[in-house]
């Protein structure tokens, strides 16, 4: 399997996956403890409105959908936070005029536009060296921002209106959180598609959450589970020459499985 | 402090959603130092008013001071016990980092807790009688335990003011009696706020009553009245009379 490393493509495809890994823990286990995972899908499917109009504009696809999806993850977040009862109605609304958006506005722009499969099922073996770049700053950041704060969004997800008594800005944080996530949702865009995204982003952390005593373990066993599954879905696809989006999303799956088995054979057989 | 020694001034308060009075005129003066009990049936608005004291919900009408100013600029100094602390329990997160949540405001933004922070964890630990517990994954916790950890986070930012809302509704009857000890002993320190069903318990220990169903009666003695009783239940009560453990009022008729 080694002579695969030869191709710098795959190289690429396998940094990014194991800093996306890392971008999956960090964010996925704040989306999970918080319950916003329906949200992230909303800002995932919004995205391709961002992309849609960036092509009939003619400017950078993740460009657009780098804009697109901050103000629409900022707009959901202040209607999430002021609205609970009804937030995921209107989320759902906006997850699909969003892609009702992209859609009219590939259909206007000019001459045929090959490569919607791939934001819609990514395409991680297309990853160039600039990529990488925005990817690893992106990574930084967000480490960076979870680990200074780390008490206040421990503090938040835990119990928003203890902390609202207490005088944290809760808001604040909040919007924090969803700039985090639209950033790894475009990035994940590219690296397994707008489709797929909420698996990645849930299945490590919610895995992780039944092992755990804390956030910063479940951050950390959930980068591990989710650079091997990214990691083993990739070889798999080599080796057996599939879709590579996919077959991470399976293996993601199949882990997912067999957690919920391990458990209920555990409290079926007490062990 | 407030020049007049009054930990909760609330006049002519309405408070409404969506067009249905949930707070009805209500006015309440609480010194400090007081333990107040705020009874009342399901609905009544009892966990509204909470909010409302708390700075989590604007009245729409009527004026509220806490500790002479605005709940929301003296929430910090206000401590908040949930009605329901049986929420996340899921959540991946030990006893000690939950009750360490309450020393936020003493943390600036962005900084780990200090020593004193840990220091004053631990001794409130103590007090409720959980620090064995401090390891432990707050969701493997029984109801009573749970509760206490809830009351220590209250505790550990050194309220002027607790406020508890129903804070023995999952708990047995020994971890009553253990609560009510402890909030005897911090009423010498700070004004206490209870809001409960338990009306037995509560003429024991609290030092005023509120009966609140929408509008309020209140008694800067510990005292419930037959005219709290009926405003609050307008059913009939069996009501057991403070001091004389057995003796059963008569049931009021229904209306």
């Amino acid at each position: 399997m080694w002579e695969a490393l030869h191709y710098e493509f795959l190289r690429n495809a396998i940094f990014c996956g194991i800093l996306v890994g890392v971008i999956c823990a960090v964010v996925g286990t704040l989306v999970v403890v918080n319950r916003v995972v329906f949200l992230c899908g909303g800002i995932a499917h919004a995205a391709y409105g961002g992309i849609g109009i960036a092509i009939y504009l003619g400017i950078s696809p993740y460009i657009g959908a780098t804009i697109f999806t901050l103000i629409m993850a900022i707009v959901m977040g202040v209607i999430s936070l002021k609205n609970r009862e009804r937030s995921d109605t209107i989320i759902g609304v906006i997850w699909a005029l969003g892609m009702a958006l992209g859609i009219l506005f590939v259909d206007l722009s000019p001459g045929y536009q090959k490569d919607l499969m791939a934001y819609l099922f990514g395409s991680i073996l297309s990853i160039s060296i600039n990529d990488l770049f925005f990817i690893s700053i992106v990574t930084a950041l967000i480490i960076l921002t979870v680990s200074i704060f780390y008490k206040e969004f421990l503090a938040m997800s835990f119990d928003e209106e203890f902390c609202k008594v207490i005088g944290l800005p809760v808001t604040s944080f909040y919007l924090i959180l969803m700039v985090m996530i639209s950033l790894s949702v475009v990035i994940l865009i590219k690296m397994v598609g707008l489709i797929l995204i909420i698996a990645l982003l849930s299945i490590p952390p919610y895995i992780s959450e039944r092992f755990t005593t804390s956030i910063s373990k479940m951050m950390i066993l959930s980068a591990i589970l989710s650079i091997i599954f990214i990691l083993v879905g990739l070889w798999i696809s080599y080796r057996v020459d599939i879709s590579a989006s996919a077959t991470i999303i399976l293996v993601a799956g199949t882990g997912f499985l067999l957690t919920l088995i391990i458990e209920r054979s555990r409290l079926q057989f007490k062990w | 402090m407030s020049k007049n020694g009054l930990a909760i001034e609330i006049e002519d308060l309405w408070f409404s959603i969506e067009g249905r009075v949930i707070l009805k005129d209500i006015n309440l003066k609480i010194r400090k130092g007081d333990f107040l009990g705020i009874i009342g049936p399901n609905g009544g608005g009892k966990t509204t008013l909470l909010k409302i004291m708390l700075g989590l919900l604007k009245p729409q009408r009527g004026t509220i001071r806490i500790l002479g100013d605005n709940p929301q600029k003296v929430s910090h100094r206000l401590g908040y016990v949930p009605q329901d602390t049986d929420f996340n329990r899921r959540f991946p997160i030990s006893v000690m980092e939950m009750v360490l949540m309450g020393r936020m405001f003493h943390s600036r933004l962005g900084r780990r807790y200090k020593r004193d922070d840990r220091l004053k964890v631990e001794k409130i630990l103590k007090q409720t009688g959980i620090w064995n517990l401090r390891d432990m994954p707050l969701g493997k916790l029984s109801g009573g335990q749970r509760q206490r950890a809830f009351i220590a986070r209250a505790l550990v930012s050194d309220p002027e003011i607790l406020f508890l809302d129903e804070p023995t509704s999952h708990t047995d009857l020994d971890f009553e009696m253990g609560l009510y000890e402890i909030l005897n002993e911090f009423n010498k320190r700070m004004t206490i706020v209870i809001i409960t069903h338990d009306i037995g318990v509560i003429s024991s220990y609290v030092k005023s009553v509120a009966c609140l169903n929408r509008e309020l009666i209140y008694h800067s003695h510990k005292e419930i009245t037959k005219e709290m009783m009926e405003m609050a239940y307008r059913c009939p009560v069996e009501l057991v009379a403070h001091g004389i453990p057995h003796r059963v009022l008569k049931s009021h008729r229904k209306d």
